[in-house]
């Protein structure tokens, strides 16, 4: 059972995906959706317990040997995030009985655990996988699922909303796999760790630098990286809450992971060789994607897109860690991916609450909250601390990482945005918290009882993870020590 | 964990562990005013226990949780804290009952709320005193910010709101922009952040004076001018707030982290040879400007807020002279915090009784508040230095330092800023002699008791001070 681990974590969900439908009468799909998820998490674990002592996992698929079967590889840069994913998916899938009660239509509602699951799959299978076109597939039925997440909700403008990121979307994974195409050219084969050993010595060919272009695009609008971003707000707005909490939490991360892989691990011998660094572009659009989405949430017109916005921001944090190319900033990278996750999940699980009590998430569902529903709105205030990057929070320690990498490298500068991105911050979170606490409320709002405890439970976990960082900083140096 | 460990575990957690009974149990009266009254108790006897300890050289220690690395937030005793604990300590019990006794008169809303906030601002000030190291000290520093955020706009409205964003924006502005990317700048240089006897980045850092001036302007909390802003924007909170908060727990707060890290982290010998007398100048500078505009204010709030921000200076300047005024300057910390906290509580007094807010208002107050004038009069004339009140001993100090070392600039900014204080407290109390105006004044008597009593308390260490400034004198002698 053991060795079937990195297997079992993707295709647990995706056999859960179609018995979501099939045993609906027998057996609530949501309860389907969490079992698997929490066996899922199960192998995740269990991966993650193997490679903190050390050891890397190696699987092939029906003992096929690369590259003629399909190998999965789990070492310290990829096992937290499968652990990360199944964590998010397992708190989702108890919250969203409740939740997509209000905002899908009752014919609909198993369908949202079978995208749920599907999309848990692709996400899963991105993350284990050792083979390009592999991870291009699952990568595709990832984003085919989130679209059809998108479209479920019952707001207007949602199936708007799908359509853009389906056409973006779209874009990128073909971007994506036109690049797999050209290094398959170049090398003659898709395992990534064939591909590292035979793309050394190419002397700057013209393929290799189309295949890592197309890459970088693709990756970068799946990742919603500033200018690429303009899918991401709609998206998240429109879509159920639950189906929110965990895009927002885990989708673009795992996009995020791939790219670190691809050109830090697998490419990066030729790209040192080449002298073809993506750092350039990575940074400056990582210190413009913070300034720039902080201020458009900081302007932006209800709730949802606030916290949309607030993401493409924090995720630039993500990449400006890895654009220093140094372990310190893979470290402080991999921990804000942690810290960002939770955060923000928790936080559209915790305005999830909000919009189950009033039926919308603008500024004036906020009102009064303080008095009405106090902790819900204290989830989202501990949420909005952890964006804001407050000591005790995840979000303060990788901060501090970041900070720390960046004082120690040359582009030291970029510090005058990273530190004031953390008062741009405190402005777009105190617009929430003096609706909150300024404004008298309008109406009653009682959020149930269990969907706030799952709020709890992602922002609780960013609060233990900032006083007690001495395993999640340990699993992002090591991760850092795999890029080096 | 030995009993000293333990005791300083108590006092640390008795102001959270209040504010959470408080805050759980809001809406049964008794249990929250119970819990409010026990917590300060039961954080003033194992901090008077653990001083019991500190004195009988025991070495004072606690590790409440390893962070990441070697990073823990842990505690430590020393002189300066333990000083500087044992001035909120006396203090937060006082505003206790001065605060209920104001929430009560003024029928104020959500009453456990502001007393669980008060007293979890003072748990994080404790935090600050006994923080062990940098991080541990951020980590109070911006829980204080933020736990006295809901007590500043305690009253919902406008102006409130307004003044919370002054509040936050500066002190969470100067400490992000400034105050961490000093602390890390340390950490990368000279690699621990735990506070040592005689200071350690000696050896380790590049630019020292780089350093001092990040510290001074980073630490907003001590209000050095221009990013003294917040501090009369605080003035929209209740006057129990801006007492014992905006003129102790916070504001001392921050000169505290200044001269803790003026000891433990730069070390008098790396300043003296640096030759930091830039920050005299800076600091000298803005005593005297704070008091000119203290003296311009009509508003009584708004005017004890710029004298506080000019002491303020005064006690930073006084670091700045390192050894030989040092002393003075921690005197004087005791000093201006008892002494403008029974300020805070007389003009509370005045506006609950009589809704006086403004100076030019004050007409005959003295004949129908003679108690609560005769203790304001008493805290103004401790604070110009008249003799022989707490004042007057910490001024002393600092001038004998200050002689000592030469700096006539700095005997010019004592001399000069006490003129000016004379100017500001004397104009409040010859108002306040002035016969009542015959028509359309209200007719109104003395403050309720509570206040009162929590006015005498502290006027007793204004006026004893001259009896144990000795005593911390002794205390400090170990770090100078």
């Amino acid at each position: 059972m053991r060795e079937h681990f990195p297997a079992l974590v993707a295709v647990i969900p995706m056999i859960a995906a179609p018995l979501c439908v099939v045993l609906r009468r027998l057996c609530p799909p949501w309860i389907i959706a969490f079992a698997a998820s929490l066996a899922s998490f199960v192998a995740a674990a269990g991966m993650l317990a193997e490679v903190w002592a050390g050891a890397v996992i190696e699987y092939t698929f029906g003992g096929w040997e690369a590259p003629v079967g399909i190998a999965f590889r789990v070492d310290a840069l990829n096992a937290p995030i499968a652990v990360l994913l199944t964590v998010v998916a397992t708190v989702v899938s108890a919250y969203a009985p409740t939740s997509i009660a209000k905002e899908v239509d009752e014919v609909r509602r198993p369908f949202f655990y079978v995208l749920m699951m599907l999309c848990l799959s692709g996400l899963a299978g991105m993350t284990v996988t050792q083979d390009l076109f592999n991870a291009f597939v699952f990568m595709e039925i990832a984003a085919l699922s989130s679209y059809a997440l998108v479209a479920l909700s019952t707001t207007p403008g949602a199936t708007l909303a799908a359509l853009r990121y389906l056409v973006i979307g779209s874009v990128g994974t073909t971007f994506f796999l036109l690049g797999v195409g050209y290094l398959y050219m170049l090398t003659g084969t898709l395992n990534y760790a064939d591909i590292s050993a035979r793309i050394t010595d190419l002397g700057g060919s013209r393929t290799f630098l189309a295949a890592i272009a197309f890459i970088a695009a693709g990756l970068a609008m799946k990742i919603a990286l500033f200018p690429l971003h303009s899918w991401l707000p709609a998206a998240y707005a429109k879509s159920p809450s639950a189906a929110t909490g965990f895009l927002a939490a885990v989708g673009a991360k795992v996009s995020l992971y791939l790219l670190v892989r691809l050109y830090f691990d697998v490419l990066r011998p030729e790209l040192k060789l080449s002298g073809v660094y993506l750092n350039g572009a990575l940074v400056l659009a990582s210190a413009t994607a913070i300034l720039y989405a902080s201020w458009r949430a900081i302007c932006a017109r209800d709730v949802k897109r606030l916290l949309a916005f607030s993401s493409v921001a924090q995720i630039a944090y993500i990449t400006l860690g890895v654009s220093l190319v140094a372990p310190g900033g893979f470290a402080a990278a991999w921990l804000q991916m942690f810290g960002h996750a939770l955060t923000k999940g928790g936080l559209f699980l915790a305005l999830g609450c909000v919009v189950w009590s009033t039926g919308s998430y603008r500024f004036e569902d906020l009102r009064g909250l303080g008095s009405s529903a106090p902790w819900t709105a204290a989830a989202i205030v501990v949420g909005g601390l952890g964006l804001i990057g407050v000591p005790m929070t995840a979000g303060f320690v990788a901060k501090w990482h970041l900070v720390l990498a960046l004082a120690g490298s040359p582009q030291w500068w970029l510090l005058a945005v990273v530190l004031p991105g953390s008062l741009l911050a405190a402005v777009y979170v105190w617009r929430m918290v003096e609706v909150m606490y300024f404004a008298e409320a309008e109406r009653e709002v009682n959020p149930p009882p269990t969907m706030v405890a799952l709020s709890w439970v992602m922002v609780g976990a960013t609060i233990f993870f900032g006083v007690h960082a001495e395993e999640l900083t340990h699993m992002a140096e090591s991760a850092a020590k795999v890029l080096s | 964990m030995t009993d000293a460990s333990l005791w300083l575990a108590t006092a640390l957690v008795a102001p959270f562990a209040g504010a959470a009974v408080m805050l759980a149990a809001r809406r049964r009266k008794r249990v929250w005013m119970t819990a409010a009254a026990v917590a300060p108790l039961v954080s003033l006897v194992s901090l008077v226990a653990v001083a019991r300890l500190f004195a009988a050289d025991e070495p004072v220690r606690l590790t409440a949780a390893t962070l990441w690395g070697d990073f823990q937030i842990g505690f430590a005793a020393e002189p300066l804290g333990m000083v500087f604990a044992a001035v909120v300590a006396v203090l937060w019990p006082v505003s206790v009952v001065y605060s209920l006794s104001y929430l009560r008169a003024h029928d104020m809303r959500d009453r456990a709320r502001f007393c669980a906030f008060f007293g979890a601002s003072i748990g994080a000030t404790l935090g600050i005193a006994f923080a062990a190291d940098l991080l541990t000290m951020l980590f109070f520093y911006e829980a204080l910010t933020f736990l006295t955020y809901p007590l500043v706009t305690h009253v919902k409205n406008d102006e409130t709101k307004r003044g919370g964003r002054v509040y936050l924006g500066h002190l969470l502005g100067a400490s992000f922009v400034f105050l961490l990317p000093a602390i890390v700048w340390v950490f990368s240089e000279c690699n621990t952040l735990t506070f040592t006897p005689g200071g350690f980045i000696d050896e380790c850092a590049s630019e020292p004076h780089w350093l001092l001036l990040l510290f001074v302007y980073g630490v907003g909390k001590a209000a050095m001018m221009p990013l003294h802003r917040w501090l009369p924007a605080a003035m929209v909170a209740p006057v129990p707030v801006s007492a014992l908060l905006h003129a102790v727990a916070v504001v001392k707060g921050g000169v505290f982290v200044l001269l803790k890290c003026i000891v433990y982290v730069f070390g008098f010998d790396l300043l003296a040879r640096a030759d930091a007398s830039w920050l005299v100048y800076l600091a000298g500078g803005a005593t005297v400007l704070a008091s000119v505009i203290a003296l311009l204010q009509d508003n009584l709030k708004r005017m004890l807020a710029y004298s506080t921000v000019g002491q303020l200076s005064c006690i930073v300047m006084g670091a700045a002279l390192l050894q030989s005024a040092f002393a003075g300057a921690v005197l004087h910390l005791v000093a201006h915090a008892t002494a403008k906290i029974v300020l805070f509580f007389a003009v509370g007094a005045m506006y609950t009784a009589g809704g006086h807010t403004t100076v030019g208002g004050l007409a005959g107050v003295a004949r129908r508040m003679p108690w609560t004038l005769t203790f304001f009069a008493i805290a103004g004339a401790s604070l110009i230095g008249l003799p022989p009140l707490g004042g007057f001993v910490s001024k002393w100090f600092l001038l004998e330092g200050m002689v000592a070392s030469l700096s006539w600039f700095a005997v010019g900014v004592i001399v000069l800023s006490t003129l000016l204080n004379l100017a500001y407290f004397g104009r409040v109390v010859r108002v306040a002699l002035l016969p009542a105006p015959a028509a359309g004044a209200r007719t109104h008597g003395e403050a309720p008791l509570g206040m009162l009593v929590a006015m005498g308390l502290p006027i007793l260490f204004v006026a004893g001070m001259p009896l144990f400034a000795g005593f911390i004198k002794d205390v400090l002698a170990g770090i100078l």
